[in-house]
């Protein structure tokens, strides 16, 4: 079965929005790139094995598989994630919110894992996050140190990795969005889930593939309470623009 | 009919969040003498050996745990084949 829908007509790079069963923030994604950001965009059935036209690819939040056995566990072997490996050994651009982070980490297409938040609560609120590397395809339309307001709802959204893996995305600022005040310090009070140095959002070695908690696709417009969010797709957007050129 | 027993278990290294919740209960119940609680998860398998003796089922399960049923990064696991 096929669930596809043909965005709008038009030129650049092309975005894909995979609809694993279970996911629920598929309409927002497709929203914010089609109606907000006006590219063209298609949902992509998690049954389905090719991403053969698409330049950038969403996973986006949701409870994939039921969340059975660990969040994105059962997910990760979809068919359509072979298609997502491959993608992302092209260097293509893949974007995991939420939902879509912890497929990424269960998929070793990130590292580290997503576990229960430390104070056993589901958050979903508004966070603040800073912008720690604004080089990247994904943050290249913020300033570095940019504060961010992005709504984050998620019960296993705390970041955990060994101490060899961080200290060396540290080193090579792979750490993209940590958890800040509104004023940007990093502080314990301003981590809503207990992740490790307030990682709210990383990205790999080759900086094609990010996992972030945060919904940005949730904070598109100012009439939701933010457009802060805006800015992650407009940069992909922008570098999958360039890759085409 | 091999029947396997896994058991899963969250890094020791790791703050389990929801067995301090259980400890907290647990303290609140009066038993005090709780010094921790640490919540993993179990599962059973019934398998068909196929031909396959002990060591080859061992092999297949240990495989599964590593692929599916634990997350390395965060779990450790141990498995029992009963025969």
């Amino acid at each position: 079965m096929s669930a596809t829908l043909i965005g709008p007509a038009g030129g650049g790079p092309k975005f894909a929005v995979i609809r694993f069963p279970g996911a629920n923030c598929d309409q927002d994604s497709y929203y914010i790139i089609k109606d907000v950001l006006g590219r063209p965009v298609e949902y992509v059935w998690h049954q389905d094995t090719s991403l053969r036209g698409f330049d950038v690819v969403v996973l986006p939040g949701g409870f994939a598989y039921g969340d059975y056995l660990r969040a994105g566990a059962v997910a990760r072997f979809a068919p359509i994630m072979n298609a997502v490996r491959a993608h992302a050994e092209r260097g293509g651009l893949v974007l995991g919110i939420c939902n879509g982070f912890q497929v990424l980490c269960e998929a070793h297409l990130l590292p580290g894992a997503l576990i229960r938040n430390e104070g056993c609560r589901f958050a979903c609120k508004f966070v603040h996050l800073r912008v720690e590397n604004a080089e990247t395809p994904f943050t290249s339309a913020y300033r570095p140190g940019q504060v961010l307001a992005i709504p984050i709802a998620h019960g296993e959204g705390r970041y955990v990795c060994d101490p060899e893996t961080q200290q060396e995305m540290e080193r090579s600022n792979r750490v993209l969005f940590r958890y800040t005040t509104p004023q940007g310090e990093e502080t314990p009070e301003s981590n809503p889930n207990g992740s490790i140095a307030n990682i709210a959002g990383i990205a790999n070695a080759t900086f094609n593939v990010m996992g972030m908690m945060p919904h940005p696709e949730r904070a598109g417009e100012k009439i939701l309470g933010s457009a802060d969010g805006r800015g992650v797709f407009e940069s992909l957007a922008r570098a999958a623009e360039r890759v085409l050129a | 009919m091999p029947q396997v027993k896994v058991v899963v278990t969250l890094k020791p290294t790791l703050l389990d969040a929801q067995g301090r919740v259980v400890q907290d209960a647990l303290h609140a119940l009066g038993y005090g003498n709780v010094e921790q609680v640490r919540i993993g998860k179990y599962m059973e398998l019934e398998m068909t050996a196929n031909g396959k003796d002990a060591p080859a089922i061992e092999a297949e399960v240990k495989e599964m745990c590593d692929r599916l049923l634990a997350n390395p990064v965060i779990e450790n696991y141990r498995y029992e084949v009963i025969a």
